[in-house]
């Protein structure tokens, strides 16, 4: 410990008061190595020897002098500690607290707000419904959407190259048309083929129906959204189970364990702890993602308030309506989602 | 040695241009336990992984208990078995991996009982019995509902050798079991592998335990360049090598 204290001499121990307090270099080691002194020799001994040339054991044992020399313990000076001050910080946080005071007056005392219209239509049973439309259609678009991205991603992994490249293609295709076009494509799918005929391809149908029959506007919606989703998931299920471990489906195969079994218990549930954050994402946007169907003249959430609107002319506090709600849906996903990363996080805290 | 338990003949295997085995043959008597030593890249694991078939043969056949790994033989053509094949005779055959590779989101107790259960459709309450006793037997009785993220290295070891164990294999293959721990951390894991040898398991360990070797081994063979060098009881090939190649691997780590 080569560290020079003015005012101190080498082994200079006895000079009384004024030494005691300053720092000792390393406290917990000094302070330790007092004590094994202490227990063997006593103090005397120690002094004696640090008096001798070693200048590191004296000013480990100079505080004893002072102070706990008589009850036989040592030590170590008490230090406050300081933390540093951040002014800036404490600047910035009065600059924010400020601009939210300003909003929150902003959003009460405007009456063109309204309020009270808010609060009218706010659970509205038209609402309600839209509501609950609004969170089928991202269930559709999300369960679907999730399986046949599941599938696509297995394609893409697979060794037969028109597998993996037929479901390249499709990822390609689907996540460079727009949502929107797709839906009008789904939803106008009559004009193209009238009828849709099932049987052996390019043989004998076994029967057919109208395309409008089989394909309402919410199966349109459902439909598009849906593939347009299976795209994006595919990627982040590939991603998911590109980011295991090869290890762990070599050592699943080692042991015998069936090949859907591998996939399921093992391989599965360590890729969720990837794919769960992205999906979360995912699912989040299709929220409100499903509003581009109101151009299909369905009921979601932001289509019914448009109607809402036009017959009363409160647009702005419609538009606050559905903002709420989807507020309120995309917070309770948030929070499931915490709980389902922590599920799958079993094992790794 | 027609009663091999394990029996390698002329096994050949390339990756690319890189040809790793060069004609290998080795017989492994039931009970017995072979220790294969050697310089990295000298072909050692990839003979291992050759005798579960998680690597394929390019020629040659691996036969383990009468019964040949992965392919089934019709006149002069080995044709490959289905997967399901493959996975049920690998239950047969115990694997230790040298990085453990437990199931992380699994306890202890579901890592060894998961490949009884699933593979081998075992009734559950006596699996998790086995488990218990498996466990016990590698000192790890108290960790069976811990995660492997919460054990040392030594100890996940062990937890994956009680895994291979509840398969109740004819023959345990390890691929250098100790290399990934610390060095305070081998001597409990080396413990287990000697019960296990002592209680008359067959065993193919890769190591580079030379020390283990010659205290565990039946017999010791030296692989270089993919062709087994030499091979012999450990005192014949640890120290009185014949070959010049063996005698300098082992003044290098001895």
């Amino acid at each position: 410990m080569p560290v020079e204290f003015p005012g101190i001499g080498g082994g200079d121990t006895r000079d009384g008061p004024e030494t005691a307090p300053r720092p000792a270099p390393g406290p917990r080691r000094s302070a330790a190595r007092s004590v094994r002194a202490h227990r063997r020799y006593g103090w005397d001994r120690v002094l004696l020897a640090s008096g001798s040339g070693s200048a590191a054991p004296a000013r480990a044992a100079a505080p004893p002098v002072n102070g706990a020399g008589k009850n036989g313990e040592p030590e170590s000076p008490a230090l406050k500690v300081i933390t540093t001050r951040h002014p800036g910080r404490w600047v910035a946080a009065a600059v924010i607290a400020v601009l939210l005071a300003m909003v929150a007056s902003a959003l009460i005392t405007n009456p063109a707000w309204e309020w009270e219209v808010v609060g009218e239509f706010l659970f509205a049973p038209s609402v309600l419904r839209a509501v609950v439309f609004t969170l089928e259609l991202t269930a559709l678009g999300i369960v679907f959407g999730f399986l046949l991205g599941t599938v696509l991603a297995l394609m893409r992994l697979s060794k037969n190259p028109l597998l993996s490249s037929a479901a390249w293609g499709y990822i390609a295709l689907f996540r460079s048309i727009p949502l929107i076009l797709q839906l009008l494509f789904w939803y106008n799918l009559a004009l193209l083929y009238p009828r849709l005929s099932f049987g052996v391809p390019f043989g004998p149908a076994f029967f057919d129906i109208g395309t409008m029959d089989l394909i309402g506007p919410v199966t349109a919606a459902a439909l598009g959204l849906a593939l347009h989703q299976a795209a994006y998931a595919a990627e982040i299920v590939r991603a998911g189970l590109l980011s295991v471990d090869h290890g762990q489906r070599e050592a699943a195969a080692a042991l015998g364990i069936p090949r859907t079994r591998q996939l399921l218990r093992i391989v599965l549930p360590q890729a969720m702890r990837s794919i769960v954050p992205t999906a979360g994402n995912e699912i989040i946007g299709l929220v409100k993602g499903t509003s581009v169907v109101y151009i299909m003249a369905l009921p979601e959430l932001f289509y019914q308030v448009q109607v809402i609107y036009n017959r009363n002319g409160r647009v702005m506090a419609l538009l606050l309506v559905a903002t709420i709600w989807y507020l309120v849906m995309t917070s309770v996903m948030s929070v499931a989602q915490h709980y389902i990363e922590r599920h799958y996080g079993k094992g790794r805290a | 040695m027609s009663a091999a338990m394990v029996d390698l003949k002329a096994v050949h295997k390339s990756f690319g241009s890189l040809e790793v085995l060069r004609g290998v043959d080795l017989q492994v008597g039931a009970g017995e336990v072979t220790v294969i030593i050697g310089p990295s890249g000298s072909g050692k694991s990839t003979l291992l992984r050759t005798v579960n078939h998680l690597e394929k043969v390019d020629s040659g056949s691996v036969t383990v208990d009468g019964e040949l790994v992965g392919y089934r033989r019709a006149g002069d053509r080995l044709y490959e078995l289905s997967e399901r094949e493959i996975l049920r005779q690998r239950t047969r055959i115990g694997f230790v991996f040298q990085s453990f590779n437990l199931f992380p989101h699994l306890t202890v107790r579901q890592n060894v009982t998961e490949a009884p259960t699933s593979a081998q459709r075992r009734p559950k309450a006596e699996v998790e019995a086995l488990a218990v006793r498996l466990l016990e037997r590698v000192g790890l009785s108290d960790k069976i509902d811990a995660y492997p993220r919460q054990l040392s290295g030594g100890q996940q070891q062990r937890v994956a050798i009680a895994r291979a164990l509840a398969l109740e294999p004819k023959v345990i293959l390890f691929d250098e079991p100790t290399s990934a721990l610390d060095p305070e951390l081998v001597g409990e894991v080396l413990d287990v592998v000697k019960d296990l040898a002592v209680s008359g398991t067959t065993m193919i360990v890769v190591t580079h335990e030379i020390g283990f070797a010659r205290e565990v081994a039946d017999t010791v063979v030296f692989m270089d360049e993919g062709r087994i060098v030499e091979r012999g009881t450990p005192a014949q090939v640890l120290d009185a090598p014949r070959h010049e190649r063996t005698r300098l691997f082992l003044s290098k780590v001895l």
